[in-house]
């Protein structure tokens, strides 16, 4: 009943080639869109932008780069962290070098920056492959993390070694310090994210995505059937970087407002992004939503049910929540490897089917 | 000699003996990549395990008293005992096969057959997992490990070694840390062991049987699920010792499991399948992290050791991709 293509005939080449071609994708695309822009940001507020919406933004912006990356291009990456942590900080020196220029350009060319970056860490991928090319990506991690902390010019030579963002507003509308509504942060990153989305999702529909999809499943075959290596993972590297840099801008000039580089983009929010992706689906947009969604709310409810309700010490909590994070990504690799986006796509199937399955 | 000869020759000594340590965690990595094309991110996590296992035997601790505690409202912490060390050992050693066969039954033996970045994933869950559990079982402050192992400077060779500075008032002789020294003769008695275990008896040709091709070794009769958990277990045993050297040298705490980050370089270096190319790779990192400190460090900011063994390694593998020892990557369509 739901997801059908039956009846729905596309007369002309555009239609055709539309990003959601069933038809009650698209209208569910539309309501979702509608719900976003124009219910949410009415009834937001601090506690639920800062604790759930505004982290699930910017980290599935990370997650979908990331996704890009891992899912798509088949190159495993375990730099997320630093590549976050240089967004944060090109934000930072554009922002304070340029106060006069929109929050949007310098968010945009953080994300450049960050590209070029992470280009330049994606070059030994020509060479490096599989585990060996994850932990040379480490090296990016450790090494753009110790820059950061130890070149005091980064951090505008601060006595805290602490970068801070100073007030900055979009069409007059403050979004950064501590004066900026939950309404208008919230509004900022969502733009950001609709954006990527829709660039992502575009991107790996065209050549240039099933390039990088070849040059994964097999790259040696792809390399012969004319799929060039160098230009297909290096574009993922630079995609990949761009997004994960804006969302390193946005997570420190609009999340955090303040960070120390070490504690924010340590190793260990590389692995948060990674699981993210894997636990919503490698090679999935939906999935980088889905396993954004997941990890954000995960420690909320059980800080929620652990705290609030049973009453436990929050270090207890806390060890329990390593146990559960850990449990779940085994029992969905062994499980489903394929992870939440594709307990989706079934779902879509039996819908499709729905209420006649034979 | 002059001054800075003689200290550079105290920073390759200290060098060396920091890379032995990094060859021992190494080792444990290697072990199970060989046999099962896992590549164990949660080795450094086992080290901390088995180091926290053994400290909370030894003092007597109860399992999981917070938790207890917080769910029945009881006060309980001890049972009020003391074992001594070599018991304590033993009975982490008896933890760890456990460990082991839990892994293999209840993880990886649903994963036979999945692509190695999946299988990667998975012991990075592990790590996760073993880590809480690990904090939730004995509680996540700092403990002083002592098992007996020798702490501070070795006065024998300072006073040995004093003579090389020629009358050099500024030399004292070599430190070197009596720890380190040991802990250089556990990983020389370690590899030996290992390497005639594998070369000598009859398991350990089974396991590099299964190392070469598993269904070959299948074919012959060698029970794959019996050498996974005979591999998982040497490992969780080079986990422990490397938990006891590194938990004597700075207490078992969290930044224990990092060392598995500072053995990932030792292996790219090394090559992933090779027992000799951990413990090369393990002194040039050693070496190398200590001799840049020495010289550059102070000109670039200090902290170098934080990235140099990564850099290293990616700029060697950018030459030779299968690393010093690795076998040579052939890739067919």
């Amino acid at each position: 009943m739901f997801y059908r293509e039956a009846g729905d005939f596309k007369v002309s080449y555009q239609q055709d080639s539309q990003t959601f071609p069933i038809k009650f994708d698209r209208y569910r695309y539309y309501a979702v869109m509608a719900f976003a822009f124009l219910v949410v940001p009415f009834v937001i507020n601090d506690y639920w932008a800062n604790a759930i919406l505004l982290p699930f933004l910017i980290y599935s912006i990370a997650a979908i780069g990331l996704n890009i990356l891992v899912g798509y291009c088949g190159q495993v990456s375990l730099g997320t962290g630093g590549f976050m942590a240089v967004g944060a900080y090109a934000c930072y020196k554009l922002m304070t070098a340029f106060p006069d220029v929109s929050m949007i350009i310098h968010v945009l060319l953080a994300g450049g920056v960050t590209a070029v970056v992470c280009v330049g860490f994606g070059l030994p991928s020509l060479r490096i492959k599989g585990f060996y090319l994850a932990v040379a990506t480490l090296a990016a991690q450790f090494f753009l993390v110790w820059l950061f902390n130890r070149v005091p010019w980064f951090y505008n030579y601060s006595a805290s070694g602490q970068i801070s963002a100073p007030e900055r507003d979009v069409f007059g509308v403050i979004i950064t310090g501590a004066n900026a509504t939950a309404t208008a942060t919230y509004l900022f990153c969502l733009v950001f994210l609709v954006l990527c989305a829709l660039i992502a999702r575009n991107l790996t529909r065209g050549t240039i995505g099933r390039t990088w999809m070849a040059i994964r499943d097999m790259d040696i075959a792809a390399e012969i059937i004319g799929v060039n290596p160098l230009k297909a993972k290096l574009t993922a590297f630079a995609v990949s970087g761009f997004f994960i840099g804006i969302s390193g801008a946005l997570f420190f000039a609009i999340y955090l407002g303040a960070v120390e580089v070490g504690e924010v983009f340590g190793i260990n929010k590389s692995f948060l992004v990674l699981f993210m992706v894997i636990i919503g689906g490698l090679g999935s947009i939906f999935g980088s939503f889905a396993g954004a969604a997941f990890l954000v709310l995960l420690p909320v409810v059980l800080k929620v049910v652990g705290v609030d309700i049973l009453g436990w010490p929050t270090d207890i909590v806390a060890h329990l929540q390593l146990v559960i994070v850990g449990a779940l990504i085994i029992v969905f690799l062994i499980m489903e490897p394929h992870g939440l986006a594709q307990l989706w796509r079934v779902a879509k199937e039996k819908l499709r089917l729905w209420p006649f399955p034979h | 000699m002059p001054d800075s000869l003689l200290f550079g020759t105290e920073v390759v000594l200290n060098g060396l003996m920091a890379g032995v340590l990094y060859a021992l965690v190494a080792l444990g990595f290697v072990l199970i990549y060989k046999a099962s094309g896992i590549f164990n991110y949660a080795q450094g996590v086992m080290a901390l395990f088995a180091a926290m296992t053994l400290y909370g035997i030894m003092v007597g601790q109860v399992p999981f008293s917070h938790l207890i505690n917080a769910i029945f409202g009881t006060h309980i912490h001890h049972f009020g005992w003391e074992i001594p060390a070599i018991l304590a050992i033993i009975v982490t050693v008896v933890v760890m096969v456990a460990f082991a066969w839990l892994v293999q039954q209840y993880i990886f033996r649903h994963l036979v057959g999945q692509e190695p970045i999946i299988l990667f994933m998975a012991t990075i869950g592990l790590a996760y997992f073993l880590e809480g559990v690990a904090d939730l079982m004995w509680g996540s402050e700092i403990k002083a490990l002592d098992v007996g192992l020798p702490q501070g400077g070795s006065f024998w060779i300072e006073e040995n070694t004093q003579w090389l500075g020629m009358g050099n008032e500024n030399f004292y002789g070599f430190f070197l840390d009596q720890l380190d020294l040991i802990a250089t003769v556990i990983a020389a008695v370690l590899v030996i062991a290992l390497v005639a275990f594998s070369q000598y008896t009859k398991q350990g040709r089974a396991m590099r049987a299964v190392a070469d091709d598993h269904q070959a070794a299948l074919s012959v009769g060698i029970n794959l699920n019996f050498i996974w958990v005979l591999v998982w277990s040497v490992a969780g045993f080079v986990a422990l010792v490397a938990g006891i050297v590194w938990g004597s040298k700075s207490g078992v705490q969290f930044s224990l499991s990092l060392i598995a980050l500072k053995a990932l370089p030792v292996l790219m270096l090394g090559g992933f399948t090779s027992i000799p190319g951990a413990i090369v790779g393990g002194l040039i990192i050693g070496v190398g992290e200590k001799l840049f400190e020495f010289a550059l460090g102070p000109a670039l900011g200090g902290a170098t050791e934080n990235w140099f063994a990564y850099v290293l390694a990616l700029v060697f593998l950018v030459f030779r991709p299968q690393g010093l020892f690795g076998e040579k990557i052939i890739e067919r369509v």
